[in-house]
């Protein structure tokens, strides 16, 4: 009997937001990112009869997506014909080198702060799908697409003093919840 | 001087807009007089800070409407051809 049920029809309103932040924090072209979020739904729907249920939906479509990340690096590889790594010197002198340059640079924290903050955007995600639905998506327009309230207002329409009290709310539990899961 | 003070709702409110840059001046001296006597309302501005601060540097994304809806129009219709 399986633990977890299979809905693709709530999927793109459940886990896009969450595979789109997983997928451009490793591709960083929005509309690549956007592309491969999309197959991930369409491949999803082809291999439902797979889904076992033994891990949760949003895990078994990180999974899939995780395979067509792969596949987008494989691809932009052979494209360019870069898939082998050459290293070459010339002179003796800095034939030892190599190793020295291979460790990662104390001084280059950009890869460490990135890995931490996709992570971080995994958790702010995990604290908006556990909001009702229209506070997650007010809180979203507002904060992190940066709307303009009087555009959230107009396409949700909703009054400029509903849309701060929505916001009272989501911001109170983000609080919370960011607290319990990432401070 | 009871011009200068304003409610806990008010003042989370003010809070609120500054985290978007919406509160005025005048607001935003309001607010910070009520913090002086507030400890409820230091700690959610303190938390609410805090919440601006994370999710900024967390350069955290989402789809926007528009692409979700594209998304989802796109997704239907393979939803339809499979249930066929």
């Amino acid at each position: 009997m399986p633990n977890h049920q299979i809905d693709p029809n709530k999927w793109i309103d459940r886990y896009s937001d969450y595979l789109f932040n997983f997928t451009i924090s490793r591709v960083s072209d929005r509309e690549k990112a956007q592309d491969l979020v999309q197959d991930t739904f369409l491949a999803g729907l082809k291999s439902m009869k797979n889904f076992k249920g033994e891990a949760s939906e949003r895990t078994w479509l990180i999974s899939i997506l995780k395979r067509k990340i792969i596949d987008h690096y494989r691809k932009i590889n052979s494209n360019k014909g870069k898939a082998e790594v050459r290293i070459n010197y010339k002179d003796s002198e800095s034939e030892g080198d190599w190793l020295e340059e291979r460790v990662a640079d104390p001084f280059d924290k950009t890869a460490e702060d990135t890995l931490e903050n996709s992570e971080l955007g995994d958790a702010i995600h995990n604290c908006l799908e556990k909001l009702p639905n229209k506070q997650a998506e007010v809180f979203k327009m507002k904060t992190i697409l940066g709307y303009e309230t009087e555009v959230i207002c107009n396409e949700l329409n909703i009054t400029a003093s509903n849309l701060w009290v929505i916001i009272h709310r989501a911001r109170t539990a983000m609080a919370d919840c960011l607290k319990e899961n990432w401070f | 001087m009871s011009k200068m003070m304003i409610s806990c709702d008010k003042a989370n409110h003010v809070c609120d807009k500054t985290q978007y840059k919406e509160a005025t001046l005048w607001e935003k001296i309001k607010l910070n007089i009520h913090l002086i006597y507030c400890r409820a309302c230091r700690k959610y501005s303190k938390n609410n800070a805090t919440l601006t601060e994370t999710i900024k540097k967390s350069d955290v994304e989402c789809l926007d409407k528009k692409c979700k809806e594209a998304m989802k129009k796109n997704f239907n219709k393979a939803l339809k051809k499979a249930s066929n």
